[in-house]
């Protein structure tokens, strides 16, 4: 573990502690710079200017986007030893995402209060829909609507860091490789960890299937939950099946371009890319009570009973919740 | 009595920062820089310079009989270039260590030996953990200056255990940087554009110059802990974000190509292919147990010390043009909104 380090003292313009590392003067690159400009940044709009004031959201709007392109052209920000990058996420992917949570998908979402405001928590939730969209979702759900706006470090696939494009984005967004050794770091530095246990065995399971939970690996979560002392919050996800229904597999072909899976949905590959846009089903996310496991200590992780125990609770939590909320769900795109 | 030290390596920038240290340390009675090459700036006049291959009889002559008491072994280097072919830098990292510890084996008065090794170790792949602690088990890489780190580590491992007397101290230090810093990565950072992977943005950790001085001395003259310590400053920083800083253009080349891209710019500076795997994928290593056992923490972050670097490096893009065109862009975009109000 590393100790500790000091986090900028600054905050950002959304009022939020800043999360980069702090220097010696206990503040980060990016708020130094913004500091030696003279106050809260390097460029100011002078307010009440003539004729400006029916454009004073967009004037904000635009010079917030240009100190954010001039600091990518200076390298002026900060990322973490896993290499997340809250000013991109901040800027240009959590916009990116937003239409899709709030329009396209219509995404609802219930509970935020089991997930703590501060501390380390291990977020596990059902994986389906192809594409990891849910994984996003459930990140934005935490990002934009916990009041403690939480960043969620999710865990994925081997494959998502070595694929070009992809792989920096994952790590910018705050993903980091599904391996103990990385889980056991965030958590014990306090992070909120993201969980999908099924893998490419619920993403790329075909349409019939949908809404069944598949195994859950070897539950190497609730070892590394026990190991960390940290309480797991499960959270149903229902919608994400209905986005890519997958009617079969190219298995060959996957094989072939060294993909898990090849879907064929009724409108992809067959309309070519307009297929790759995902349906407008009607999302919502629960996230159920957390399980504590601190009370268990480290040492129950040598009892295989007690793994297999929590990880059937996860499991079938997330299953009944699953199941409850599809009951009350007026359609799939209602 | 004091201290009798020997270094190897002592003519680089490095070792000969670590002698004149050491010339001018209280308790330390003599110093041994061993170096065939001569150090650019003299040795100071209590040091003794042997002028030898690590290879030669002399040097083992010197261990044995001068009453050495710690070996400081800088002597591994990762420039083909320089060392004359990339046969001849094996035969100098690996031979050259192992003759060196054969001596050091029939040394009595030998107490302590501090190996400069490099995270370079544990190799650079997709499927590596973000974030790398000593004890992990890591594939072997496969070339050049990396599969040398590992197999000199192997030979000073086994001498721990048929010396347990000496303390045995492995530093992994991280890719160093500084204004006199001169290596195949800060020769990258020097040239008019930076070739990348396209698709990837690797993190990479660095180590300032000062603080290498500093990591080395304090395991050469500190407390003693037994053990292998990475060290590399605090936090990371993108490649991406570390080719802005230096204030170069970045050329993205596909990965297919990217061999054939190396072989022809290998003839400006050393682009291994264990260097493009490190562009790929990057690496990082925990320094925790550095700051525990050593008691060492790094002066410089990974960011502050690659800024110190890149101050010297001519920039295309300035911090004032972009701070001018911000200015100019919202200038320009706040008067036609004002036009448009009116």
């Amino acid at each position: 573990m590393t100790p500790p380090r000091d986090r900028c003292e600054a905050r950002t313009r959304k009022g939020d502690r800043c999360r980069n590392p702090a220097g010696p003067d206990g503040l980060c690159a990016v708020h130094r710079r913004q500091q030696a400009a003279g106050g809260a940044g390097a460029v100011h709009t002078p307010p009440g200017a003539p004729g400006t004031e029916p454009f004073g959201p967009f004037l904000d709007w635009a010079e917030e986007a240009l100190e954010f392109l001039g600091r990518r052209l200076l390298g002026e920000y900060e990322v973490d030893e896993f290499g997340h990058d809250p000013d991109l996420v901040e800027h240009v992917l959590a916009p990116l995402l937003r239409p899709l949570y709030k329009r396209w998908w219509r995404v609802e979402t219930r509970g935020l209060e089991h997930v703590p405001a501060s501390g380390p928590a291990l977020v596990v939730g059902n994986h389906a829909g192809t594409l990891p969209f849910d994984a996003l979702m459930v990140a934005l759900a935490l990002l934009d609507e916990h009041p403690a706006h939480r960043s969620l470090r999710m865990l994925a696939a081997d494959l998502a860091f070595d694929l070009p494009v992809v792989a920096p984005l994952a790590r910018k967004l705050g993903n980091t490789l599904a391996c103990a050794e990385d889980a056991t770091r965030l958590l014990e530095s306090g992070e909120l960890v993201g969980v999908w246990p099924e893998g490419y065995k619920g993403l790329g399971k075909p349409y019939r299937e949908r809404y069944q939970l598949q195994r859950f690996g070897r539950g190497g979560f609730v070892e590394v939950a026990l190991r960390t002392g940290s309480p797991i919050v499960p959270v149903a996800v229902i919608g994400s099946e209905e986005i890519y229904p997958m009617v079969a597999n190219l298995r060959r072909l996957a094989r072939l371009l060294g993909f898990p899976y090849f879907p064929v949905t009724p409108t992809f590959p067959a309309l070519g890319p307009l297929g790759a846009i995902p349906l407008p089903s009607k999302w919502l996310i629960e996230f159920c009570p957390p399980i504590e496991t601190a009370h268990l200590g480290p040492e129950a992780v040598l009892d295989p009973m007690v793994l297999f125990d929590l990880t059937d609770q996860v499991r079938d939590t997330i299953q009944q919740t699953v199941h409850k909320n599809l009951l009350v769900r007026r359609g799939v795109f209602g | 009595m004091g201290r009798c030290i020997l270094v190897t390596g002592a003519a680089r920038s490095t070792g000969r920062r670590l002698v004149g240290a050491l010339a001018e340390e209280p308790g330390v009675e003599r110093v041994v820089a061993v170096d065939d090459l001569e150090p650019e700036e003299p040795f100071p006049a209590k040091v003794e310079h042997l002028a030898v291959d690590l290879r030669s009889p002399a040097l083992v002559r010197t261990v044995q009989s001068a009453g050495i008491d710690t070996c400081v072994h800088l002597g591994v280097t990762a420039e083909p270039r320089a060392a004359g072919g990339r046969a001849t830098m094996k035969e100098r990292n690996v031979l050259g260590t192992m003759q060196l510890l054969a001596a050091a084996y029939h040394a009595p008065g030998l107490r302590r030996l501090v190996l400069k090794s490099t995270t370079a170790v544990y190799g650079a792949a997709a499927g590596d953990p973000a974030v790398w602690t000593e004890s992990m088990s890591h594939e072997t890489p496969r070339h050049g200056f990396g599969k040398d780190a590992i197999e000199v580590e192997d030979y000073v491992r086994s001498f721990d255990r048929r010396r347990p007397d000496v303390a045995v101290i492995v530093l992994r230090l991280a890719n160093q940087v500084g204004p006199t810093v001169d290596n195949p990565l800060t020769r990258y950072f020097e040239l008019p554009v930076c070739p990348t992977v396209l698709g990837f943005d690797p993190r990479l950790q660095f180590l300032h110059e000062e603080d290498t001085a500093e990591v080395l001395l304090r395991a050469t003259m500190g407390p003693a802990p037994h053990g292998t310590f990475n060290v590399a400053g605090d936090g990371v920083v993108l490649l991406s974000q570390a080719i802005r800083i230096a204030g170069k253009p970045p050329l993205p080349i596909p990965e297919p190509l990217v061999g054939r891209v190396a072989e022809l710019a290998g003839r400006t500076v050393d682009f291994s292919p264990e260097q493009v795997r490190f562009l790929q994928y990057g690496r990082v290593a925990d320094t925790s147990a550095a700051a525990e056992q050593l008691g060492f923490l790094p002066k410089w972050t990974s960011l502050h010390a690659f800024e110190d670097f890149a101050s010297r490096l001519n920039r295309l893009v300035t911090e004032e043009q972009v701070l001018r065109l911000e200015h100019e862009a919202l200038d320009l975009l706040r008067r036609a909104v004002g036009w448009v109000g009116r």
